[in-house]
């Protein structure tokens, strides 16, 4: 049985940007079809940490960081639940002196951004967050991050996408992209032949084939980062927690149980899937009860890991394809874009509509790996301890 | 052969067993690793310590069965490797994560035998979490195990043989057993005719147990629906509806099983493919009549791959042990390995009969009332379910889990992954089959994080 | 109220332990579970609407019946010998 249909835009990728963007696109009067390999926020965009945070991203991220900061407590009204966002405050932590001069250095750089970022003490850090135990010597307070459920976010952009009336198709993997005419001609699993004018390539970890096949290769590696969830604890954690320099990074939900993520995970005999190594989920574990004293009696219930894509310089690719009219590109996040995510979306819509947008993504283009696109190596990807950065 | 690591077997039942004395028969060195502190898997678990009751008053007909195995495993001590009271929480890569007494070993295998056993099926009815509501299963370890009887009013409820055992072992152990309340109609009863050339001895024992609990005084409801436990704190009553008359009986215990669901976790970890099974309304395990999974050297015996008994889990386990020795070009007895699976099969078609004397009330879950916890856990209720279903569309059991928390607590969905699976497949108008299959997630059971993690002994090996 | 009732057993030795900080006796056999139980009709109060539970399967695998020792040590009651000068507590909803 074969299906055709017509759209204004067809977009690659059910993730968090997918859906977001599809969302976005649909309140702008356009028609779309968002497609899935799978199922919507099943990936990295409903498997990941839930961090919201803009504290610690790379200065030329924080415009669109400050986009997304404006949507999250508008969940609720925008795709009818919150996603269990929390502001809690995103508390950075130093373990050194060097780490602590890193984040002094860091507060200063973002001074201009709005983040109004706090430094906190050794004695301040004993004071207001006595939780947390010895070997800290300061920390980078951010009041307005927060986090959020990851599973609920995803999940809720693309059945909201739904609702307003975008062609949601899962299980649907699109086999091929060309230019046909003054558009796109797609075809996806089961006999599907789909028309659009627009493309946008939102397919995460998977995006790389379909921008290689418009000719613009990018070094898209995979990273696998890995999560530990405890049992329902007291209320003890009152903020998000990173780390600097790496190391864990650890939440609270309101229900109780406590997230916790560290290591890198490794890909399953099928490379989409991904679990925590034994030995990786203990690494988390034990450095968990070690900063914690509250969770040193707390069992571990649940690891996960998911697969995010990577790019070499840990900044995304989003904008207009170099090579062809008509696609947009918005993949690569390396385990930064939960939190931004949501003002991808809009930026990405706002580019179908006007081409162009005015916050600033030319940081992001794919025109930046012109030169180095023709080498083999698919990149190494992110260091292997460093905190995610959503 | 000689540097290749030793076989691995994930449970210490009838299964677990049987493959580790034949694979020591065939000079192979075996480690056996199971939750509990001795041998034997739930059928046929031992006490802590030593009481007044014979093995008799323990297992009834079962006995020798049960003395055999715990003496045959006894046998093997120092011709195998035996890790009681540990955990295999983790599998990857041909490799175990095992946690004996607060550290982890990570322990490289060549073969491994999962022989993981069952656990109580059960659904969800109002009043399921009250202090007294015990699985089947339950309430008899506290019999046999712990020599304690769940109340002193007690009711049994459900579907299953083991319905009927356990009352009679609490009736014969001097516990007031008030009611048996069966889900199935007494007509589904006749199917076990068709089961008597095949195991005349089970069904008549069976008939025996009933018709002794009836001379008991013991009330046998049959086809009882919309049951609820009543009380706020304590169990007051049980009410069912029965031939459209409503009924209620005081009680202050209850327990409760519809047949057993197979653990399925490690093989799951271990990578193996599943497939629905009609019969079992679960996916479980492939595996040939052999026990060979779809991984190479994995192999899978006994219940968890689907319910079939402890008789069959012996003959299983065996037969797995030498499919694992035929594997690795080692002597095996073909003659053997033959008459076992013509036991297995013939087990195989009483299975069907009792399946069909013992129906699974999958409607209930139809007819569930939004207020009643699905998901003891994380306390969840069927209408949450119903509402996250909605609310984010989902049609497959993995988003539903991820959207409502369901088979995300501390069990991991065994307790309400049967029923979620069914919500689901109702709520959405999908065959059960359509629904999929919670994923397994190590930890198996949870773990502390203060875990430790044994100093690598591999490389010697 | 005790929730078990004991059938045999009663005349082993006898294991002290503390109950929300009174002194029980167990008996030589006990798990924890039937510890607690065959003096009291709870083992713990649920998380989230902290409603009394007794565990369910009483072979470990729905992990109903975890427990809180007043040092904070966690154990799953059905599958844990009981030991002398366990302290034990009923009333607490949560781990901390």
């Amino acid at each position: 049985m074969s299906r055709r249909l017509s759209v204004d835009v067809a977009i690659i990728g059910g993730g968090l940007v997918g859906s977001s963007a599809a969302l976005a696109l649909r309140g702008m009067g356009f028609s779309v079809a968002l497609l899935d390999k799978g199922f919507c926020g099943a990936q990295a965009s409903g498997v990941n940490y839930g961090g919201v945070r803009r504290q610690g991203r790379p200065v030329e991220q924080l415009p669109l960081s400050q986009r997304a900061h404006a949507v999250w407590p508008r969940l609720k009204a925008l795709i009818g639940v919150d996603g269990e966002f929390l502001r809690s405050g995103h508390l950075k932590l130093a373990r050194n002196e060097a780490d602590m001069a890193s984040l002094e250095a860091y507060a200063q750089a973002v001074a201009e951004q709005g983040l109004d970022l706090e430094l906190i003490g050794h004695n301040g850090l004993r004071e207001r967050f006595g939780w947390i135990g010895d070997g800290v010597v300061g920390a980078s307070f951010c009041a307005g991050d927060g986090h959020a459920n990851p599973r609920l976010v995803a999940t809720g952009f693309a059945a909201a996408a739904r609702r307003a009336g975008v062609e949601v198709l899962e299980n649907t993997a699109v086999d091929g992209v060309t230019r046909d005419g003054d558009g796109f001609a797609l075809e996806a699993a089961g006999n599907l032949s789909l028309r659009a004018r627009f493309v946008i390539n939102s397919a995460g970890a998977w995006a790389g084939p379909f921008a290689e096949s418009f000719g613009e290769p990018v070094p898209l590696s995979r990273i696998y980062p890995s999560m530990v969830v405890t049992e329902p604890m007291e209320q003890v954690m009152t903020v998000n927690i990173g780390m600097e320099g790496g190391g864990i990074y650890a939440r609270q939900v309101e229900r109780g149980n406590v997230v916790v993520g560290g290591e890198r995970a490794l890909p399953l005999a099928d490379a989409d899937f991904s679990r925590p190594r034994g030995d990786g989920a203990i690494a988390i574990m034990n450095n968990a009860a070690a900063l914690f004293p509250a969770l040193r009696h707390a069992q571990a219930i649940r690891f996960w890991s998911g697969t995010e894509g990577a790019m070499p310089d840990r900044n995304p690719v989003i904008g207009p394809s170099g090579t062809t009219p008509g696609l947009i590109h918005a993949f690569g996040f390396t385990g930064a874009g939960f939190q931004i995510a949501p003002g991808v979306g809009e930026v990405l819509a706002e580019l179908v509509r006007d081409g162009e947008t005015q916050t600033p993504i030319e940081a992001f283009s794919i025109g930046r790996f012109r030169e180095t696109s023709a080498r083999t190596d698919a990149g190494s990807g992110a260091g292997q301890n460093q905190e995610p950065q959503h | 052969m000689s540097e290749r690591p030793q076989p691995l077997i994930v449970g210490a039942g009838p299964a677990g067993i049987r493959a580790a004395e034949a694979l020591v028969a065939a000079g192979l060195r075996p480690l056996v690793v199971d939750e509990a502190p001795a041998c034997g898997g739930q059928i046929y678990r031992q006490r802590l310590v030593p009481d007044r009751r014979s093995t008799r008053d323990l297992y009834g007909p079962e006995a020798p069965k049960a003395e055999a195995l715990h003496r045959d495993f006894a046998a093997l001590d120092g011709k195998l490797d035996y890790w009681p009271q540990a955990l295999l929480w983790n599998l990857r890569d041909g490799r175990a994560d095992i946690m004996v007494e607060g550290t982890s070993r990570q322990v490289a295998y060549d073969g491994l035998v999962l022989a993981t056993g069952a656990t109580d099926r059960t659904l969800p009815i109002p009043g399921w979490t009250l202090p007294g509501v015990f699985t089947l299963g339950g309430a008899q370890i506290a019999l046999k195990s712990q020599g304690c009887a769940i109340g002193s009013e007690i009711v049994f409820l459900g579907s299953g043989p083991l319905l009927y055992l356990v009352a009679w072992q609490y009736m014969k152990a001097g516990a007031k057993v008030a009611a048996v309340l069966d889900t199935a109609p007494f007509t589904a009863k006749f199917n076990l005719l068709r089961g008597l050339p095949l195991f005349p001895g089970i069904v008549l024992r069976g008939m025996r147990m009933t018709a002794e609990l009836k001379l008991g005084g013991v009330g046998l409801h049959y086809g009882v629906a919309d049951v609820r436990i009543e009380g706020k704190n304590a169990i007051e009553a049980i009410a069912w509806r029965q031939d459209g008359m409503e009924h209620r009986l005081a009680c202050d215990g209850v327990g409760y099983g519809l047949a057993l669901r197979s653990e399925t976790q490690a093989a799951d970890l271990a990578g193996c493919r599943f497939a629905f099974n009609q019969r079992d309304r679960a996916a479980l395990p492939e595996r040939d009549a052999a026990g060979r999974t779809s991984v190479p050297g994995v192999y899978i015996a006994g219940d968890g791959a689907g319910i079939a008994g402890a008789d069959a889990a012996e003959r299983a386990g065996e037969r797995a042990a030498l499919a694992l020795l035929q594997d690795r070009g080692l002597p095996h007895d073909a003659t053997r390995a033959a008459a076992l699976e013509a036991e297995l099969a013939r087990i195989g078609r009483f299975r069907e009969v009792l399946e069909a004397a013992f129906p699974f009330p999958a409607h209930w879950m139809r007819d569930i009332a939004d207020s009643t916890t699905l998901c003891r856990c994380e306390e969840i209720t069927a209408g949450e379910v119903r509402s996250a279903i909605g609310q984010f569309g989902v049609h497959e059991l993995n988003r539903l889990k991820a959207v409502s928390r369901v088979g995300m607590g501390r069990c991991q969905g065994r307790i309400c992954g049967a029923a979620a699976a069914e919500l689901l497949a109702h709520e959405t108008h999908r065959g059960i089959e359509a629904v999929g299959r919670l994923r397994g997630q190590a930890p198996v059971k949870p773990v502390p994080l203060t875990l430790a993690l044994a100093a690598q002994q591999e490389a010697a090996e | 109220m005790a929730l078990l009732r004991r059938l045999v057993r009663a005349d082993h030795p006898a294991i002290p332990f503390t109950l929300d900080g009174e002194p029980c006796e167990g008996r030589a056999g006990d798990t924890v579970l039937t510890a607690i139980l065959t003096q009291a009709e709870r083992l713990r109060l649920s998380e989230f609407s902290a409603s009394p539970r007794a565990g369910f399967c009483q072979m470990g695998a729905c992990q109903d019946c975890w427990i809180v020792l007043e040092s904070g040590e966690r154990l799953r009651a059905c599958s844990t010998a009981l030991s002398p000068g366990m302290r034990i507590l009923t009333r607490r909803a949560r781990a901390a």
